[in-house]
Formats: C-alpha cells, structure tokens, sequence
C-alpha cells in the first residue's frame, strides 16, 4: 500500500516537470499565434511616413492614434457600421425565430415528414455557397422586374437579409430541435391537455424555455453575418450601401498604399467581434458545439 | 402494433383545431418556402445550367450542351488538375497535421494545464474574425514592408514576392488557413471531452500510464464519435475552400481550387456554364461527406 502512494508520489512529480515543460511549449506557440494580431495593432498606431523613412523594425517616432480618427473620417466607417446593423439585427432575428418555429414543429408534433424536414434544413446549411449565388443573383434581379422594381431585393438590405437567412435558417433549426428534446415531454403535454393552442404552446410554453440556446446562437449569427464581405459584395451594387466588413474589402484596394491607415481600419473592424467573443465567451462556445456543422 | 401507431397518429392529428393546424402549417411552410427558393432552387439552377451554353444575358440564348461544359473541364483544361490537387493537398494538410494538433492542444487544455485559459482564447481570436480581415493581417506580415520581409532584412524597395512564389505558397496558404482551424477544432473537441469521464483518466494514471498512452488507447476510442464528426467537418471544410484563396488573390488562378474556378468561370466577364460545371464538380464530392456526416448527427432519429 504505501510503496504504490510513493511510486504514484514519484509519478506525480514527474508529470509535473513535464506539464511545465508542456505548458511552455504551448505558449511560445500561442505567442506566435497572436502575433500577427499584435503586429497589426502595432502598425496602426505608427505613421506611415516612420516605416517608409526609418524602416519595417524602427523605434517609432511617433505614436499615437490619428490612424484610427483618420480611419473614420477618410474611410467614413461609421456609416458602414450602420449598413452592417441594418443587415445583422433583422436577419439574426428572423433566423431565431424561422429556426425555433420547424424546431419547435418537429420536436413537439408527430408528422410523418418530421425527420426529412430536420434532413432538409441541416443540409442546405452545408451547401457550398458557390454552386447558388449566381442564380441567386439572376433570380433577384427577375424578381425585382416581376415587380416593376429591379431594387427590390438586388442592392437592397432586403435582399442581404434573404439570403441570410435562408442559409443559416439550418443551423438554427438543427441546434434548437437537439436542445428541444432535452426539455421534457410532459411540459408540453400538459400545455396541450390545458387546451393551449398550437401558437400559446410555442409562444408561451416553449419560447421562454429556449432562451439560452437563443442567445447562444445570436452571439454566433451576430458573428457570422458581421464577418460575411461575400454576399454584399455580390448582392450590392452601391459602395455607399455596403456592411462594413466588405466596405472594408473594397478600401483595401482604394488605400493600399497607405497601410497603417489600414491597419487602423482592420482593427476597428475587428474590435466588435473580438470583444462580444471575450465578453460572451460562453454564448459562443455553447452555440457552437451544440450544432457543430460550420467554420 | 402497426395499427397502433398509425391510430394514434391519426387521433393527434384530429385532436388539432382547424385553426391549430392552420398555424402548424405556417411555422412549417414559411421557412420551408424560404429555402427551397433561395436555397435548392438556385442550386438546382446551378446544376441544370451546367449542362448548357449560356453567356448569362438573355434566357432565351441558353443552349443545350449536353456533357460538352464537363469533357472540356475534364479533357482540355490542365488548370482543373492543378486546382484539384490543390483541393487534395488541403484536405490532407488540415486531415493529418492542422486537425491532430487542434485535437491535442483541446487535450492539453482539458488538462488544465498552466495558463490553458489564457491559451485557449488565444487560439481561438482568429476563429472569430472575418476572412476580409484575416486577408489584411497576414498581407502586414508577408507584403512589401511587413513584418517577415522586415526579418528577411527586406524593405518597401527590395521586397520579394512571397503570395507569387509557387515554390513556397502553397505553405503559406495552408498555414494561414490553419491558423483560423486549429483554434476552431480544438474548440469543438475541448466541448467534447468536457463530457468524457475524468475517472478513467484518473484510473489510467493510478495503474502507472503515460499520458501519451492515456490520450492514445483511452481517449481518442472513448472520443470516437466526435472524432468522426469533426473528421467529417474537416473533409467538407477543405472541399468547400474558397473566401481565404479568394481574399488573397481574387480570381486569379495563381492558385486555383475548384470553387475558384467555379466562381471565375461563372461571374465577371466571359461568363461561361463552365463555372456552373465546376460548382456541380465540388457539389458532388461533397455529397459523400455530407451524407456521411448527416448519418452520424442524427444517428438515434433515423433508427
């Protein structure tokens, strides 16, 4: 008995040099990890006119944050940041509310298609983006004409919404029907025997219920729709109108050669989505791994 | 006992009001539509398309091409192959080597090893932020006047080309794509292993195990099901490819993936329907890994 509470004590304290050992190695990568970031940061608060005179590893001259103000006046960021809102609130909204509705649908009534719907939704979440948008580009636009109105939903937040939602509409309804069928059975069936009606049942009873998966996967969409430059990029035609991640893309070309600017750019861009996965860590990491299908 | 269950289905279907099952109609039609239309129809589209000439201006030019858009990919156009083992080359990258380590350093992290808070959200900033911008970042390190020309003793006037050097860039795009995968692999497998019972472990410690062994032949076959899931996710990502290549070099086919092709072929000048034969190319492959992941998910639902 007391020579394996020794061995065990000799074991420990060999695993313990090793998990410092260990501990290290991992944090020299780590470092290498976030340098880029901190190199762009570092960047950012330099003029450009330092590194063209002194050099990439001068001792800076100067600095200070006028690349940042210079970055909302010239790049008028604030503007797109409005874009961006008009776009990510409804559409993380809507698809909440689309996704817990089949959710809701297919975990609390029995109908013979309910494992085909589930099938259908979580699959056209993993389409590959490619194969669709040029038809939806076309189908926009003749949309649009049916209407007499060729804006409609080409270069128009609406349209922006749309497809939003219809891709990530999958995801929602896959996370929430798991999470649905750990809330038990019998809450629903006595709402039911109660006599509620079918939208008393889902607003009342279930809705409530659902909340901390529904904010786990409004931090994630939140996310997801802020950092997407594609969709906008294609869908609309006006600069002006653009969400700031994919203005961003655009003012890279315009002040290529002015980099620190840019640096300062990419870094009030990046500070949103930084700081709500810092603050709502736990949002994120639950949302992502009760439905683990996207990057 | 057939009978049975048919039975009660019918009663609670009847039991429904008619208004209830007016709204059960809407919660189900509404997003159903939306999808369909913005979803499978354009990729249908994307498919019949394919199979035609069409320079994407009037629906009334479109010509039947029959197999034409896909001999030509396959017979007369070299660019295909390069693209599809550059395809092949990522999936292998990221399935050998950026996957693994994700797994591992979920592992170390499990263990509460020194400082693994302070490591673990480390690695995952780069998961959490757009591809527009990961594009900027790395163009500060690797462009003229970056930070690893800077190393190279290389100024704004001397600078060598690193994204146009087809010895070294394959390199570089792998590694800037897995610094965004690793952080989001080991964040998956570390959500994972939270529900592993730590007893084993302990248990496996106690009877004088490594931790090597301890990872090797009772964790990972304990993980088994994540491990395929993430496998899974893995194959579809690396099939999918296509914002961190485009971000870096446009349309271009400096380094071409299917999806590249796919969207140079299909957008901008001189539209052709072979892009859409691209497309349906990657589609294809991906529907195997789809499948087998949709298998996996909902295993106990389709028993």
């Amino acid at each position: 008995m007391s020579t394996t509470i020794v061995q065990n004590k000799e074991y420990k304290n060999k695993q313990k040099v090793k998990d410092n050992f260990i501990s290290a190695f991992i944090g020299f990568f780590a470092f290498v990890w976030i340098f880029p970031i901190l190199w762009t940061l570092w960047t950012s608060l330099r003029p450009y006119n330092d590194i063209i005179s002194y050099g990439v590893f001068s001792w800076p001259r100067h600095l200070n944050l006028d690349n940042y103000f210079q970055a909302f006046r010239v790049m008028g960021l604030s503007k797109y940041f409005l874009n961006t809102l008009y776009v990510m609130v409804p559409s993380v909204i809507l698809i909440l509310f689309l996704g817990s509705l089949i959710a809701f649908v297919v975990s609390r009534y029995s109908f013979r298609f309910n494992l085909t719907l589930l099938l259908f939704f979580t699959a056209g979440n993993m389409l590959p983006t490619i194969a669709t948008y040029i038809p939806v580009f076309w189908l926009y636009i003749k949309i649009g004409d049916l209407f007499g109105n060729r804006s409609l939903l080409y270069n128009n937040y609406f349209g922006i919404i749309l497809i939003h939602v219809a891709f990530q509409v999958g995801f929602a309804t896959f996370v929430l029907s798991s999470y649905m069928k750990t809330v038990p059975k019998e809450i629903s069936e006595s709402a039911i025997l109660d006599g509620c009606s079918v939208f008393r049942h889902y607003w009342n009873v279930m809705l409530p219920l659902l909340r901390p998966p529904l904010a786990a996967l409004g931090v994630l969409m939140s996310c997801w729709i802020y950092n997407d430059f594609f969709w906008a990029l294609i869908l609309m035609s006006q600069d002006s109108k653009r969400p700031v991640t994919s203005a961003l893309r655009q003012l890279q070309g315009q002040f290529v050669t002015d980099f620190n600017l840019l640096a300062a750019g990419a870094s009030i861009v990046a500070a949103p989505t930084i700081i709500l996965f810092l603050v709502l860590r736990k949002q994120f990491v639950s949302g992502l791994t009760l439905g683990s299908t996207k990057g | 006992m057939k009978t049975a269950a048919v039975d009660k289905k019918v009663r609670s279907r009847r039991s429904l009001s008619r208004n209830d099952r007016f709204t059960l109609s809407a919660f189900v039609g509404i997003p159903t539509l939306l999808q369909i239309i913005f979803l499978w129809f354009p990729t249908l589209i994307t498919v019949v398309l394919s199979f035609t000439y069409w320079n994407g201006i009037n629906v009334s030019d479109i010509k039947w091409a029959g197999l034409a858009n896909y001999k030509n990919i396959f017979f007369d156009s070299p660019v295909f192959y390069d693209a599809l083992k550059n395809n092949v080359v990522w999936l292998l990258w990221f399935t050998f080597l950026a996957t693994p380590l994700g797994i591992l350093l979920a592992y170390q992290f499990d263990r509460k090893i020194k400082g693994h808070q302070i490591y673990e959200t480390i690695f995952y900033i780069p998961v959490v932020l757009s591809l527009a911008i990961i594009g900027i970042i790395w163009n500060f390190m690797l462009q003229p006047g970056g930070f690893v020309q800077g190393v190279m003793g290389r100024d704004i006037g001397n600078a060598v080309s690193i994204w146009g050097n087809y010895d070294i860039n394959s390199y570089v795009i792998m590694a800037v794509a897995s610094w965004r995968h690793i952080g989001y692999i080991m964040l998956l497998y570390l959500a994972g292993l939270k529900s592993f019972d730590s007893s084993l472990r302990e248990a496996s410690a106690i009877d004088g195990a490594t931790e090597w062994q301890t990872f090797r032949k009772i964790i990972l076959p304990t993980m088994r099901p994540v491990n395929v899931i993430i496998l899974v996710i893995t194959i579809i990502d690396s099939l999918r490819a296509f914002d961190l290549v485009y971000i870096i070099y446009g349309t271009s086919t400096a380094w071409p993936l299917l999806n590249i092709l796919a969207f140079q072929n299909f957008a901008g000048q001189g539209i052709s329907m072979k892009g859409a034969a691209y497309s349906v190319i990657a589609l294809v492959l991906c529907v195997v890994p789809i499948l087998v992941y949709l298998r996996n998910v909902f295993k106990e639902d389709l028993k």
